[in-house]
């Protein structure tokens, strides 16, 4: 594998760049694997990439029924950011974050981890209770996130309307510096390459059709569309299709797939300098490198695989953009598309153990699995290596809808009164 | 000037489209002149002016390549006023009005002399995918340095920086049928359809309906040229009821069970805006059957410098030449490896353009066509490929050979056209869903089997012929084509995917142009390892410019797939996904801006609050008056004038906003223990009862006072946020889980005006106004309920305390709310007494300890949790949450309990949200056991007080926590949570 | 948007008038007592989530106001039927019919 860095590439403009060989393999699968990973998104392939460089697992499989990156790793609007409320989710969306820092470096792989601030705004009081809750919480946990004034917010963001006249007037913002936005495909392209380099047998359009046990009920590995593979332990990290998969094995999963779709304008010149959330008004926005605006929706109602969205969903969430950047009016919709995510009933992930013995699954990310890539990977790596969960993840586990330990940051922050 | 001497390439005589009125535009602040009808690129060309613009990476200078909205050159940023201004839109479709003003985009300082283009000489270094391999080092630079510096280069036009003033529109429509593409096939099926007398629409993005008709001079139906044909059904179908035309409307977006977006642009060609008249109009349209006539986009050839200002698609030739009268050059040369270029080139030919070379890659053609061009003079060279081209700012020279490499040559040109055959559009059939089908014969895809009830037909279904699209377009409809006489003698054969020569190896030759794609990138992405089609798209941008793919995916995907030596079906296609042309935001906004944004609701009182100046807090839809400062306070000191003066005389408040639910029936009672956690059966009619409501997980769902008023009758309230999934919540029970029970539930929440009358003195002010009711102490003591008049309106009087004081809530239907408030108002003014806003309730219920649910409680919290374990029946063998209540985390020692906290020092108010710990002195992360959720200065008490959930609170009460702040640690001790009144004697005053 | 036939109105009306109830004929026991806590976690957090037919419920909300169930594919989104509250869960084999 040839180093990726600045000579290299001048030396290869020299030549017409047909010195850089595969970045990853496009392997036929063996018999069997010590570890299958279904599914070959980042979270998938950065569990493969951790299994082989952390635990000494080089022996691993990917198995991706479409094309690696193809869900919703390849279809999120890329916001990254670790200010949550509970001790739990900060810790796990910090480990990844820390991870965030150094990846470009760690996978020789420039994934445009971009800090430029990601800043949540609050537009009535209960949103400031609820933000000055977060604030406090996290600065206790060691994650940064500062309140900001409407003045300060609009400093940092030009284009935000701050009129106190606004149907929901901006009434301040927590704003989390460290947090921002990354290059989405690169993620799963550098874990991707390096795993591949360890020896990472990546197989694309190779659909898992069964999950195979022996009759003591241990997994013994999958079915696929490309025939048998045997596996010691099969890890599942299929975001919307992990409860079809589950099923396969007997495990019944507390998730359900909805659409969520996103859009991009057409680029322009620089405008939005941040990332900027607001929950009550249902509005996700960054600008990126290339200059398109990116904009999230909010899910459908209703369970779908279809990877579509309907239309008043877009306007809705353009009705949000336009309240608070009344400027972007006569921008343009370049593109829309869906994504399918699986969402718990506690809007928190699962990486966890399962009852069938060699079995694992990392789901549940929702509409922000992207931002935890490299962290989830790295504990979801420790869990299937050691078949315990990382100090990081316990919390995050199958059993906590059976005794009640849920972990709920929807409720923590979202009940209106 | 006279516009003559300027517009010396307008081919007089030509032009389907063009009027004679002159119209005066600028670009670049050069002043021109074209005609009526003109696009900006037509008027452009017209002028001479090829230069339009520059690409995305290499600010390559580019001209304009296409006629239509595929255009991914020509984007230019057009501005009315300086808020009035759009970036990137196309010249080959803005029409021209008098005044427009264009500028060019991505370069500085002009656009003949760019800085950014050093990216070109540099572009050995920026090949596909080179921005993932490099700027890494050192880690922190990427966003400080390196990305800065990248987003410049990037973009194209400039965001608006001021708010849009212009309006947009919506409207929905149902339709019998719905025809996407005004051309020959959506034209005859519109005319076929409508005779049948089925409800039509008809839509086409261009401001004539006619599609290619317009462009081509060898076409005739019954006698009449292309143009007068369209131009005679058009005003046919206009003068039809059951027709509704849509021109300059845009198919964008095809939605579940046929709902259609279609973007209508009303003004944008238009010189002067009348006042209040809409930009554009967002149609969603449902149809029984959707007829796709989109039609098909010309491909260009690939191969090395194709890019240089001077170089278009023959079509687009055409369509100049033949819509605008406008020849694009004087010596135009054509590569091309599909016979509709010959088309274009003997219609140049005819108007005197010399056409110095046909470089035709084929090496077969029909005989005809080489006997028409010698006829004309023009030379063909069949077998041929051209191997680059000349000029800087302008094509200037082409050089061709044989494919082997012989022969060749090379000549001076203005102007190249090219195609590379032709796509059919299959945006729409594939949004419906579709999959798209390869037909290998014509390498092609085309629409495959319809999921929706959508047929598609004409170009976009791969249909060419005149007399088979009339054909295809009344089968769509049902019905027969008629006999038509017609002309149409162009040939659409040939086509060619993929670069030609060596292209994929040597040299730019241009697959995507504004993104700068060349088929190089293509092979390194292939080579790379980026095998599926999504790979190389995303590794290469390919496809994901402005002009979304309509040129370069065809291309793109041939190239990969010979690499791969794979078919190209099995590459795959990307998806096409909506809007169909870039749209703008405002037009899916149409009216939902500022006040329309969302709905605000205002209780009856709301004016008056409004005109004694009250402060407003938003609520979930509602404003509530938060407080009500006089003059020269501030929030601080109106809150605790209005607490104190409620504590020592009386005050009124707007209560309005509280959900409101008539729970009704025989079985009333027994719904209400199913919902609650409290029981119902032994309450007394005229009494009323706090109740609590927790979902099946055993968490508070929500709260509020319920007032039995019969044994089948109990008027209940919720919080303000929670009305209406409580009445949802409700429903669900009654109708799916117990349809058995005789109950009806009706939401009240807006029909009755909620007056709250607090303080000592509140009976006093009350008693007079209210008839039909003794509200002594006795007969009418505190959590009672009576049906009576106040101030002679039927009115529900409630005796209950949110504050702690004597209280009364008087609910009167609402539109006597402001009459009945102002006689309160006119009994509570003279004595003292004040009205008071939402913190002021805050403060007070504090000081009592009576919890808000979403602020004391967040979802997490069950009743025994937040202290209300009294409110739990627990001998009731069933109610919403019971069971959840015993699950083992639920029921697990440790859990966060509601508790009031002290500060040692009395004066310090503690932050909402602020969290505690047990040991200050620990380092980061800290064990966090709680936090506060209210928080208040107690102006009656004189000291701060405050609720927290702290784990084990319960058992901690006496003992000493800390709150670390940024600058300080703030010691509290942990108390029950009533700080006022702890017997509850005032309640009962 | 979906178009959506109200079993009650006995009309089709856009997806706007009403709200998604999640999955349909969920038991909840009449006595929940002695429910262990594994099978109030299979009613109250477990769901079929299928990429196929999914049986689920809808409340025509701004209209009529009945809860009532529905039959739609999810792949396709498309509605394969709706039928009232109350009425029987949809054999498997009338499921696979209507799925043809």
């Amino acid at each position: 594998m040839r180093n990726f860095n600045a000579l290299n590439l001048a030396r290869e403009a020299l030549r017409g760049h047909k010195g850089w060989g595969q970045q990853w393999r496009n392997p036929e699968p063996k018999k069997s694997y010590d570890v299958i990973i279904v599914g070959a998104g980042g979270h998938g392939l950065g569990t493969a990439y951790y299994l082989a460089k952390e635990h000494g697992i080089k022996n691993i499989a990917v198995l991706e029924k479409g094309w690696l990156g193809g869900g919703n790793t390849g279809r999120n609007t890329t916001i990254i950011r670790s200010n949550y409320l509970y001790d739990e989710s900060a810790g796990l969306y910090n480990h990844a974050v820390k991870l965030w820092e150094t990846l470009s470096q760690e996978l020789n792989y420039n994934v445009m981890f971009s800090q430029r601030g990601v800043m949540m705004l609050a537009h009535n009081v209960h949103d400031v209770q609820s933000a000055q809750r977060h604030i406090h919480a996290n600065r206790l946990n060691g994650v940064d996130n500062e309140w900001l004034t409407p003045q300060q917010a609009k400093d940092y963001c030009p284009p935000l309307n701050i009129s106190r006249d606004a149907r929901y007037p901006v009434m301040g913002a927590a704003l989390q510096r460290r947090g921002g936005v990354a290059r989405h495909d690169a993620v799963a392209w550098g874990y991707a390459r390096q795993a591949s380099a360890m020896g990472v047998d990546i197989i694309q359009n190779c659909e898992v059709t069964g999950i195979n046990r022996a009759p003591g009920g241990e997994v013994t590995g999958v079915e696929t569309t490309k025939g048998t593979i045997g596996a010691k332990q099969v890890g599942v990290v299929a975001a919307g299709h992990t409860s079809v998969l589950m099923e396969m094995a007997g495990v019944q999963m507390p998730l359900e797939s909805y659409p969520l779709q996103a859009l991009v304008s057409e680029p322009v010149k620089p405008v939005f300098p941040c990332v900027v959330m607001s929950n009550a008004v249902h509005a996700y926005i960054s600008q990126s490198d290339k200059g398109e605006l990116v904009i999230g929706a909010g899910t459908d109602s209703y369970l779908s695989y279809s990877q579509t969205g309907s239309m008043h969903i877009l306007q809705h969430t353009l009705d949000a953009i336009v309240e608070l950047y009344p400027m972007f009016n006569r921008m343009k919709m370049l593109r829309t598309w869906g994504g399918i995510v699986d969402v718990t009933p506690d809007r928190s992930p699962i990486l966890s153990k399962t009852p069938v013995k060699g079995l694992y699954v990392n789901c549940g990310w929702g509409t922000g699995g992207f931002k935890a890539t490299p962290g989830s990977a790295n504990v979801f790596a420790h869990t299937i290596a050691r078949d315990e969960p990382h100090k990081i993840n316990a919390g995050f586990n199958l059993d906590r809808f059976r005794n009640g330990r849920l972990i709920d940051e929807a409720a923590a922050a979202a009940v209106a009164h | 000037m006279k516009p003559a001497e300027q517009q010396k390439f307008r081919v007089p005589g030509r032009g389907s489209r063009i009027g004679t009125k002159s119209i005066g535009f600028t670009f670049d602040g050069k002043s021109y002149e074209g005609l009526e009808g003109d696009t900006l690129a037509s008027a452009l060309l017209a002028n001479g002016v090829h230069l339009m613009g520059r690409s995305f990476k290499y600010h390559r200078p580019r001209g304009v390549l296409a006629a239509g909205v595929e255009e991914p050159n020509a984007l230019m940023q057009i501005s009315r006023d300086a808020a009035r201004t759009t970036p990137n839109v196309r010249a080959s479709v803005q029409e021209i009005y008098d005044g427009l003003s264009a500028e060019s985009q991505n370069r500085f300082p002009t656009l003949n002399f760019d800085v950014g283009a050093v990216n070109n000489l540099l572009s050995p270094f920026f090949a596909a995918g080179f921005y993932y391999k490099t700027f890494k080092w050192p880690a922190a630079a990427w966003d400080k340095i390196y990305e800065p510096f990248i987003r410049r280069a990037a973009g194209l036009g400039q965001s608006p920086t001021e708010e849009d003033p212009d309006r947009y529109s919506n409207r929905f429509a149902h339709c019998d049928v719905l025809i996407i593409g005004g051309g020959a096939a959506g034209l005859m099926a519109a005319k076929l359809a409508a005779k049948k007398k089925q409800n039509v629409i008809l839509c086409d993005e261009n401001p004539q309906f006619g599609g290619w008709l317009l462009s081509d001079t060898d076409i005739s139906v019954d006698g009449q040229t292309g143009p007068e044909w369209a131009a005679g059904v058009t005003a046919e179908l206009a003068a039809m009821d059951n027709v509704r035309l849509l021109n300059r409307t845009t198919g964008i977006g095809y939605f579940q069970q046929n709902m259609l977006v279609l973007n209508e642009r009303i003004t944008e060609h238009q010189s002067r805006l009348e006042p209040g008249e809409a930009r554009e109009r967002m149609w969603q349209v449902r149809a029984d059957k959707v007829i796709i006539a989109q039609g098909a986009i010309e491909r260009h050839m690939v191969f090395p410098d194709n890019d240089r200002p001077g170089i278009m698609q023959a079509s687009a030739a055409q369509s100049f030449l033949n819509k605008y009268g406008v020849a694009v050059g004087s010596q135009v040369a054509v590569y091309t490896a599909c016979d509709t270029a010959y088309a274009a080139a003997f219609d140049l030919a005819e108007e005197g353009v010399e056409i110095p070379i046909i470089v035709e890659h084929r090496t077969d053609i029909a005989d005809e066509l080489v006997a028409q061009a010698n006829e004309l003079g023009v030379r063909v060279i069949t077998g041929a490929v051209v191997e680059g081209t000349g000029g800087k700012l302008r094509i200037n020279s082409i050089t061709f050979a044989k494919q082997n490499g012989n022969d060749r040559e090379t000549i001076d040109v203005d102007a190249l056209i090219t195609s590379a055959g032709w796509t059919p559009s299959l945006h729409l059939y594939s949004q419906s869903r579709g999959k798209p089908a390869w037909d290998e014969d014509t390498q092609r895809f085309l629409p495959g089997v319809s999921p929706q009830n959508n047929v598609s037909i004409g170009a976009c279904n791969g249909t060419d012929e005149l007399a088979d699209i009339f054909a295809e377009a009344a089968k769509a409809v049902g019905a027969r084509a008629g006999k038509h006489m017609i002309k149409d003698d162009v040939s659409t054969a040939g086509g060619l995917i993929g670069a030609t020569g060596n292209a994929a190896d040597k040299g730019k030759a241009f697959v995507d142009f504004q993104n700068d794609v060349t088929a190089k990138d293509i092979s390194l992405a292939v080579r790379e390892g980026m095998h599926s089609i999504e790979h190389v798209k995303r590794y290469t941008t390919n496809g994901m410019a402005t002009d979304q793919g309509k040129l370069s995916n065809m291309h793109g995907l041939a190239i990969a797939s010979k690499m791969l030596k794979k078919p190209i079906p099995s590459v795959g296609l990307t998806t096409f996904r909506p809007p169909y042309t870039p749209t703008t935001f405002g037009s899916f906004v149409g009216h939902s801006r500022g006040k329309l944004f969302d709905p605000t609701r205002k209780t009856p009182v709301h004016d008056w609050a409004v005109e004694q100046g009250a402060e407003f807090e938003p609520v979930s839809h509602w404003q509530r008056a938060w407080y009500f400062p006089r003059s020269g306070e501030d929030m601080h000191q109106a809150v605790d004038r209005e607490c104190q003066t409620v504590r020592q005389v009386a005050g009124v408040f707007d209560a309005s906003t509280l959900g409101k639910i008539e729970v009704v029936g025989p079985d009333a009672a027994a719904f209400m223990n199913i919902i609650y956690t409290n029981g119902w059966d032994k309450l007394k009619p005229g009494r009323a009862k706090y109740g609590i409501m927790c979902r099946e997980d055993g968490f508070i769902y929500d709260d509020g006072v319920v007032g039995k008023l019969s044994n089948n009758r109990f008027h209940v309230t919720t919080t303000t946020g929670g009305a209406p999934r409580v009445l949802n919540h409700m429903e669900d029970y009654l109708q799916t889980e117990f349809p058995e029970m005789k109950v009806w539930l009706t939401s009240t929440s807006e029909q009755w005006a909620t007056i709250a009358v607090q303080g000592p003195k509140a009976r006093e002010i009350i008693e007079p106004l209210v008839s039909g009711a003794d509200i002594s102490n006795e007969k009418f003591p505190h959590m009672s309920v009576v049906e009576c008049q106040v101030c002679g309106v039927p009115a529900r009087l409630f005796r209950i305390s949110f504050t702690g004081e004597l209280g009364f809530e008087i609910n009167v239907p609402a539109d006597y709310g402001r009459s009945v408030w102002e006689a309160v108002w006119e009994r509570t003014e003279p004595m003292g007494a004040c009205a008071y806003g939402t913190e002021a309730m805050h403060v007070m219920r504090a000081e009592k300890g009576y919890i808000i649910v979403g602020q004391d409680t967040d979802g997490t919290v069950t009743p025994y949790d937040a202290g209300l374990s009294w409110a739990i029946a627990k001998a009731k063998p069933d109610f919403v949450g019971k069971r959840g209540l015993q699950r083992p985390d639920l029921l697990a020692d440790g859990r966060r309990q509601l508790v009031g906290l002290a500060t040692k020092d009395p004066k310090k108010v503690l932050e909402e949200g602020a969290q505690i710990v047990a040991d200050p002195n620990q380092p980061i992360p800290m064990k966090m056991i709680g936090f506060v959720t209210s928080s208040y200065w107690s102006g009656t008490l004189g000291k701060s007080i405050a609720m927290a959930l702290v784990e084990d609170g319960n058992n901690l009460k006496g003992k000493s926590l800390y709150v670390p702040m940024v600058d300080e640690v703030i010691e509290v001790e942990v108390t029950g949570t009533i700080f006022y009144d702890a017997k509850g004697e005032r309640l009962h005053g | 948007m979906l178009l959506i036939h109200c079993p009650y109105c006995k009309q089709d009306r856009p997806e706007l008038e009403f709200a998604n109830a999640g999955e349909s004929h969920i038991i909840r026991p009449k006595d929940m007592s002695d429910m262990s806590n594994a099978e109030f976690e299979k009613m109250f957090f477990i769901r079929d989530n299928p990429k196929g037919v999914s049986l689920e419920r809808w409340r025509h909300i701004h209209g009529c106001g009945r809860f009532f169930n529905a039959l739609r594919h999810t792949v396709s989104d498309k509605f394969l039927k709706v039928y009232k509250a109350g009425e029987p869960r949809p054999s498997e084999s009338e499921i696979a019919e209507l799925m043809k």
